[in-house]
């Protein structure tokens, strides 16, 4: 081997990396790392919605919402002004194994729009928080667990809310869009709401999946029935059970759907509303209390709750309601407050 | 003699040593001129008006400064004409786009690769995808002129009108415009079609005047091997002079998505997961790619009516529904 002088090594070297960086694509990677540090920076300023931790307040298993999301170029003083005076305390319905899986999804989405979220689960979880509701899972006790729910509620939270909503761990709900339908009614007479379904129950009963809600009168009535014997644990069913006793107590189910009498809770996912062919099932026609509409019109532009909802789904209803729109439409349909809406009192 | 085997080896380490001098010394001036030339690059953007490589949507200070009578005349004045290139195979989406998004273009003229019955098209009569868009193209520019303002897309790629008027408001299109989701491979700076593509007259015009030029922008395309005709156009285009542009909404976010919501929404759960939808995409996006048929009807419900009630926007523009629509 010859021997090479030492400038000589450090010559070669030198021509070896330099070739060696433009044979292979190495300025490449760099370059797309140094565009990556500048999307972080504006990234940084992206964050509009105010930092959610630090509008929670944790009062003991409940969540308390200080300051709902507020986004960059709205004009919300009707929204922050019906959010005093319609407060709606939301209750979702999970259990251990879903904490990760599902109820996560929601703390972070819709359920920052409530004025208080409680998660109802059979086992304590101060950290989640989850509330332990005595009970063991499946589907068998759903209804012990909606039992069980509802006294809480009413032992520890009646007065902190005029209206009561449960929803699934795969529930998504508008909760402004309840806020406005609830806004024609006074919380202390006893009235529900939800997808109203016919089998069963007389005066029909509401959808579990779908989300119901209950008014604070409605709550009373309910621990009342239980108290005197009138409701009980009829069956696991846990929706007709609920419709059982409230039409025995008295309590009226309420007609949710908006001006154009259109639909605004859901038992299922928008897609299957809106693009197939499942309002035309004879099983949906029976079921739904009143008469179905297939296409556009099936929904509501004012939803309030979808079912059967993905994680993934979750955020992007999140995005498509609160976020996407576009610039400068003029919606067709635009709703006024209800009169009684005048009659409430700020809280 | 005994100490020769030595020496031998402490020559072969210094030399050594002196290699791996060499080579991070070659390394070290390899990074410095890369971030260099960088730098040049970023500085560029500031200096050239027109050339710079991204536009951002007008923000609320910009659009006051005009007056009001003039944000209406330019609301009402703005228009688009969408050009989508559909092949037979593409039924649903091109169905799914009929009775969503493209009710709100100006006009909307479905090009297609050869005539179908079920629905109304021009036919290119070409399966060849950069002829079929040079075919289109030139349709678009002999029978639209009055539309200022031309949007490319394929039938999977869902657009969102008004915020592209929104995106146009402030930009002249006699100057040569050609934007959207802009991808470097290479040298090339190109605007993918799957985002959708948006030429100003202007651009439109020099590209038509350039497409019969063999040597510059033959249908055969310039290389040996095919180019996507995305790419293809980059190259006609830029040699009218014509460079790609990124769109950005004001607050940086990409308005033109080659992915869909779920995808980016996807990305973002892993990213981001505190605020998923709040980072994942633009307020004001205008295009996404890849939804299926019945997504695009979800969409098309997520965009122009789902909202929560009790905001108010107070947009400087104003956009009417269109006509003979319900799903809107």
């Amino acid at each position: 081997m010859a021997m090479m002088s030492s400038g000589g090594a450090f010559f070669l070297g030198f021509i070896v990396s330099t070739c060696t960086f433009y044979l292979f694509p190495m300025e490449a990677p760099l370059y797309k790392n140094l565009h990556k540090l500048d999307m972080l920076v504006p990234s940084m300023n992206n964050l509009k919605v105010e930092n959610e931790s630090l509008n929670w307040k944790v009062g003991g298993p409940a969540l308390i919402n200080l300051e709902h999301p507020h986004l960059k170029g709205k004009d919300s003083s009707v929204a922050d002004d019906i959010y005093n005076k319609v407060r709606i305390l939301c209750w979702v319905m999970t259990c251990p194994s879903n904490l990760e899986k599902k109820a996560r999804h929601i703390k972070a989405t819709w359920s920052r729009h409530c004025n208080t979220v409680i998660f109802m689960s059979s086992i304590d979880n101060p950290s989640f928080p989850t509330i332990g509701l005595n009970v063991t899972e499946g589907r068998d006790q759903l209804y012990w667990k909606t039992i069980r729910a509802l006294h809480y509620l009413e032992q520890h939270h009646l007065n902190e809310a005029d209206w009561f909503l449960k929803a699934d761990d795969d529930t998504f709900v508008i909760v402004e869009n309840l806020r406005w339908i609830l806004a024609n009614y006074t919380p202390e007479v006893p009235i529900y709401f939800g997808r109203r379904f016919r089998p069963f129950i007389r005066q029909g009963y509401m959808s579990g999946g779908a989300g119901y809600v209950l008014s604070k009168g409605a709550l009373q009535r309910f621990v009342e029935g239980f108290r005197t014997n009138v409701c009980s644990h009829t069956s696991s069913v846990e929706d007709v059970a609920l419709g059982q006793c409230m039409e025995k107590m008295g309590v009226q189910a309420g007609d949710s759907r908006d001006s154009l009498l259109r639909e605004t809770f859901h038992p299922v996912v928008p897609e299957i509303l809106l693009a197939g062919k499942f309002t035309r099932s004879l099983m949906y026609r029976i079921y739904c209390y009143y008469p179905t509409v297939e296409g556009p019109q099936c929904c509501s532009d004012l939803a309030v709750s979808f079912h059967y909802v993905s994680a993934e789904l979750m955020y992007i209803l999140e995005y498509y309601t609160h976020h996407l729109r576009a610039y400068g439409y003029q919606y067709r349909y635009n709703p006024r407050l209800p009169d009684n809406y005048t009659r409430l009192l700020a809280h | 003699m005994p100490h020769a085997p030595a020496e031998r080896v402490h020559k072969m380490y210094s030399e050594g040593g002196s290699f791996m001098k060499g080579m991070l010394l070659g390394g070290i001036f390899c990074i410095v001129a890369t971030l260099l030339s960088s730098f040049n690059f970023g500085h560029q953007q500031h200096t050239d008006h027109h050339n710079h490589h991204h536009v951002n949507a007008p923000s609320k200070e910009e659009l006051l400064r005009l007056p009001e009578h003039k944000r209406i005349e330019l609301s009402q004045n703005i228009r688009v004409y969408c050009v989508i290139l559909v092949e037979p195979k593409d039924l649903a989406y091109w169905a799914a786009v009929r009775e969503t998004w493209s009710k709100h273009c100006d006009k909307a003229e479905f090009y297609s690769s050869e005539e179908v019955k079920v629905f109304e098209s021009v036919s290119v009569e070409t399966k060849d995808p950069w002829i079929m868009l040079r075919k289109a193209l030139k349709h678009a520019f002999d029978n639209a002129k009055d539309h200022k303002w031309y949007f490319i897309a394929r039938p999977t790629t869902f657009a969102i009108i008004e915020n592209l008027k929104y995106l146009l408001l402030n930009k002249d299109p006699d100057q040569p415009f050609y934007l959207g989701h802009m991808v470097k491979s290479g040298d090339l700076e190109f605007i993918e079609l799957s985002g959708g593509i948006v030429l100003s007259s202007e651009a439109l015009k020099r590209l038509v005047g350039v497409l019969g030029d063999s040597s510059k922008c033959p249908e055969q395309g310039r290389m040996i091997w095919k180019l996507p005709e995305d790419k293809e156009l980059a190259v006609c285009l830029k040699y009218t002079g014509v460079f790609a542009e990124n769109a950005e909404d004001t607050e940086g976010k990409d308005i033109f998505n080659a992915k869909s919501v779920n995808s980016l929404i996807n990305e973002a759960m892993a990213q981001t997961p505190q605020e998923v939808a709040e980072s994942c995409c633009s307020d004001v996006a205008v295009t996404f790619n890849g939804h299926s048929p019945n997504n695009m009807h979800v969409m098309m419900f997520g965009v122009y009516r789902l909202r929560p009630f009790g905001h108010k926007f107070h947009d400087s523009l104003v956009f009417l529904p269109p006509k003979d629509s319900d799903n809107d």
